[in-house]
């Protein structure tokens, strides 16, 4: 069998250098075309009129005016009278016209009267949500009861986060357009090219072999793109009745906000059982949270660290405010939360260093204990622990206090299912074709690099083609899956392509195809390398046929693995006299096996560390509790972290031969677990108290200090 | 501000001002395609719209024509009359910056300037900067800083960051921060853009 495993390190020409992405010159220049930026000639545009409630029923829906507006070409109900609607923002008619404007004035046409029913938007007290609120079985682990009483030191805390939406850049939308009655054509932009079609067969009733998907680039998605929603199906249905021409319906900002998706909150009261030393004993939560109708998800507690004896209480509340999607990590920023502010208020309760106290239970970590020991060891040197931390609270003089905090995360990222097919033309050319999609996280780089490995060749040689359902399946993209999915079917139908070849032209070399290489643009003996023949001569032998190789993951060779750590450190200044909270520096120290591409695995550790900085210091899905509607689906109240606000941010990767032994790991998700955690211990350790919910606004911050 | 102050005003032609007082009448303004001339206040003032009028605009030195109504912001003209794809509309109330055009050397952002009111002006896109096929310095740093993630704020950046060097040709890092502070990403690219723009301004 072929050796598909990755080469020794010391013998890569590409992977592990820092590769600048490949499509960075079209995406610089503006080129770069988006699901947005695609106007199809004869194009309409395709507006939702939303419902302005909560909770409702539609008893009637007038579309008459709409449907007289010149340029108007399709007026949809999408939800009949008799439904019952609930949440604000939910689509009820949707329109296609001429142009946007136009389709404004059509949505302003249309007059929808509703019956207004009582709803529910808070999510802070579940025992104000009354037949709301659905608890979950008990969970007991050991004996909590015998583990709390055999305590010296027992603390409790309430920690929470928030709803907080992706607000990808892109808005949700899609372009459809009917080429005949039964084929159907769609650019979306989607976090799952090849999964597209198959959830909009069954609704349109068509087989999903008629609906072509295709995708260059995305604005962002974060886990809110993996369907094509109601609106995207909508979208089709707009162009069948407008005759088939192509309709863009891509969501409004307030939209977007209000409907496109949102991370779930989660909130906990925690007591935490602790000898005098530090040593871990007991753990109690009863935490709740909300995704909407659907309840959300149960955060993983206590997170990372198995503390022995546990009892554990979750409450699922149900709400108004639009269905919850995976956010980045689903679940995991919540736990980390939690449990690290609940370990973190221990340890200033047992006057103990937190970084000592999370070292002296590192065992708790499970099997990668030793690698959380040295990341901690490692991030505690970047930001100068020893020196820097104090006891909570900075007692120096003036309004500006100071502080360090630290957390530890944890992720699988195994590669997803993926098909490759790779070309090698017999004049040299080299063509890839992977039915995947790149989110901004490098996909297309490391693919091009995994191939041109391989074959031996420079980046510029290879032609990948990705974007398109008409190519090799390939998984969605989330949960950091997509690097070793890719990487990996990438790479078995290189190998293969390459034993063919081999084939081919051993004889010409008076060699055995096993003892050629492919290397420096060249296919030369191993021991021998001046028998060789040039890439172009070599590919001249096919004799007028191409090779064509499909590689599938998962498949033969250990080219990728599961499960990762790493530990962030932030370092805050706060003013106790505004409440304004400042990151002077933050650290990511984070594993993630063999890393393909440095400068791009960094930058999603720096991206993840960003966005962390923003759910901990400024988002929020503010729902008013009087309407029911959300107060900031904007981006002017909807704060994100803009470039004063990120202090400076260091990341070091565990790059190592042990690590590269592992193979490839995935890497989107794991960096945007800690933030919130380490800048909320942080803060705690500046002001002396803990601020008990994310994001620490500084109406937040004064409250506590109160 | 006086009165007659105001009539000066060159834009579209019609104050704030004066719009408040025509409001009440402007149903009786008749669908015209081009300006109309009406009596406000003992003054003469041209009036579009609201139908679609022709308007010329100047963009990276080249002159695009098309009919739009007065209501259409530059950016959906740039976008939708002229396929200039790379602004792109994320807030589309002025907080993102990823719209951001040059118009008379100044950043603007283009969802929140009418078309009609950049007639007249010289306008630079994202598809100005490298209009001779190479990369302009400042893109190239984006590039070598990985300053990209999904892309999608990047014109919006790169033009912003133009209009920052042009004014400033070495900039410190506090003043990058508080220069592209208009901008947005939601990837996370800040700590590239910091390095890439520091980078361009020596280069």
């Amino acid at each position: 069998m072929a050796d598909y495993r990755w080469p020794k390190i010391e013998k890569r020409e590409l992977i592990g250098k820092r590769i600048s992405r490949v499509d960075g010159p079209s995406k610089i220049s503006g080129k770069a075309k988006f699901t947005y930026d695609i106007n199809r000639p004869g194009m309409l545009y395709g507006k939702i009129l939303r419902c302005p409630h909560a909770h409702a029923k539609i008893v009637s829906i007038n579309t008459r005016e709409a449907e007289r507006i010149p340029g108007v070409k399709a007026v949809k109900i999408i939800q009949e009278p008799g439904t019952e609607v609930f949440w604000a923002g939910d689509e009820i008619v949707g329109v296609a016209a001429v142009d946007e404007s136009t389709a404004e004035d059509a949505i302003r046409a249309i007059t929808v009267e509703y019956e207004v029913l009582p709803h529910y938007v808070v999510d802070t007290d579940p025992q104000a949500a009354g037949d709301m609120a659905r608890p979950i079985a008990e969970e007991i682990e050991g004996d909590p009861g015998k583990g709390f009483e055999e305590a010296d030191v027992v603390v409790e805390g309430l920690y929470g986060m928030p709803v907080v939406t992706h607000c990808t850049f892109e808005t949700h939308g899609s372009i459809s357009e009917w080429e005949d009655d039964e084929n159907l054509l769609v650019y979306i932009s989607t976090q799952a090219v090849s999964g597209i079609a198959d959830q909009m067969s069954e609704p349109l009733n068509m087989p999903a072999g008629n609906i072509r998907v295709k995708m260059d680039h995305m604005g962002g998605g974060f886990g809110s793109k993996f369907n094509p929603d109601r609106w995207g199906i909508e979208t089709a249905r707009i162009s069948k009745v407008a005759g088939g021409k192509p309709v863009k319906l891509m969501l409004e900002r307030d939209s977007d906000q209000m409907v496109a998706g949102a991370r779930p909150s989660s909130y906990a009261h925690v007591k935490i059982g602790a000898k005098n030393d530090g040593t871990l004993i007991a753990w109690q939560s009863k935490s709740w949270g909300t995704g909407g109708m659907g309840g959300g998800g149960r955060p993983p507690l206590p997170y990372v660290f198995d503390i022995p004896n546990q009892r554990l209480n979750h409450t699922a509340i149900a709400n108004n405010i639009g269905s919850a999607r995976a956010w980045r990590a689903p679940n995991h920023p919540q736990a980390c939360l939690i449990t690290m502010a609940a370990l973190e208020d221990l340890a200033a309760q047992l006057k103990m260093d937190p970084l000592d106290l999370f070292l002296k239970n590192i065992e708790l970590t499970g099997q990668r204990a030793k690698i959380y020991q040295e990341e901690l060891l490692k991030a505690a040197e970047l930001i100068d622990w020893k020196n820097n931390w104090h006891p909570r609270g900075d007692q120096s003089k003036g309004p500006i206090k100071r502080g360090l905090g630290l957390s530890l995360h944890t992720w699988g990222g195994r590669g997803h299912g993926s098909n490759c097919d790779l070309t090698i033309h017999p004049d040299g050319s080299v063509e890839v074709k992977i039915g995947t999609q790149d989110l901004g996280t490098g996909t297309r780089t490391v693919i091009t690099m995994v191939a041109a490995e391989t074959l031996g060749l420079p980046i510029n040689a290879i032609h990948l083609m990705i974007g398109d359902n008409r190519f090799p399946v390939s998984g969605s993209s989330g949960g950091s899956t997509t690097v070793g999915g890719v990487s990996s079917s990438t790479r078995r139908a290189a190998v293969d392509a390459l034993t063919q070849l081999f084939e081919k032209v051993a004889p010409t070399l008076n060699a055995e195809p096993a003892d050629l290489e492919a290397a420096s643009e060249t296919i030369r003996v191993k021991n021998d390398p001046n028998r060789n023949l040039t890439w172009t001569q070599a590919c001249a032998k096919l004799g007028g046929m191409s090779i064509t190789v499909r590689g599938v993951n998962p498949g033969p060779g250990n080219l990728t693995s599961s499960g990762v750590g790493g530990v962030q450190m932030a370092d805050v200044s706060v003013d106790i006299e505004t409440g304004v909270v400042k990151i002077n520096k933050m650290i990511a120290v984070q594993d993630c096996g063999l890393v393909i591409d440095p400068k791009l695995a960094e930058s999603q550790c720096y991206g993840g560390m960003t966005m962390g900085i923003g759910y901990a210091l400024y988002e929020e899905k503010i729902m008013d509790r009087m309407t029911g509607r959300m107060l900031n689906p904007n981006m002017e109240f909807y704060k994100l972290a803009g470039l004063g606000d990120i202090g400076e941010l260091v990341v070091h990767l565990m790059i190592t031969e042990d690590h590269d032994n592992r193979g490839v790991i995935g890497l989107g998700e794991p960096p945007v677990i800690s933030p919130g955690a380490a800048i909320s211990n942080a803060v705690a350790n500046a002001i002396g108290v803990r601020v008990p919910f994310l994001p620490l606004t500084p109406d937040r911050v004064l409250e506590a200090l109160a | 501000m006086s009165t007659n102050k105001e009539s000066k005003n060159q834009g579209s032609g019609l104050s704030r001002r004066d719009f408040l007082k025509l409001s009440g009448i402007s149903l009786s303004v008749p669908l015209l395609t081009g300006s109309r001339v009406i009596k406000v206040a003992g003054e003469e003032v041209k009036v579009f719209g609201p139908g679609k009028v022709p308007i010329t605009l100047s963009i990276n030195g080249k002159a695009y024509t098309a009919n739009i109504e007065p209501r259409i912001t530059l950016l959906d003209a740039l976008r939708h009359e002229f396929d200039l794809t790379g602004a792109k509309r994320v807030c589309d109330r002025a907080t993102c910056g990823t719209c951001t055009v040059i118009m008379d050397g100044k950043p603007v952002y283009a969802c929140s300037v009418l078309a009609i009111d950049a007639r007249g002006k010289e306008i630079t896109t994202v598809e100005g900067l490298n209009e001779n096929k190479t990369l302009h310095p400042i893109q190239q740093a984006f590039i070598d800083n990985d300053a990209i993630q999904c892309g999608f704020c990047n014109p919006g950046f790169v033009v912003a960051a133009k209009a920052l060097l042009d004014k400033n040709p070495n900039p410190t890092p506090k003043e990058v921060q508080k220069e592209l502070g208009g901008n947005l990403c939601r990837c996370g690219i800040y700590m590239g853009i910091q390095a890439a723009v520091l980078q361009a301004a020596k280069g």
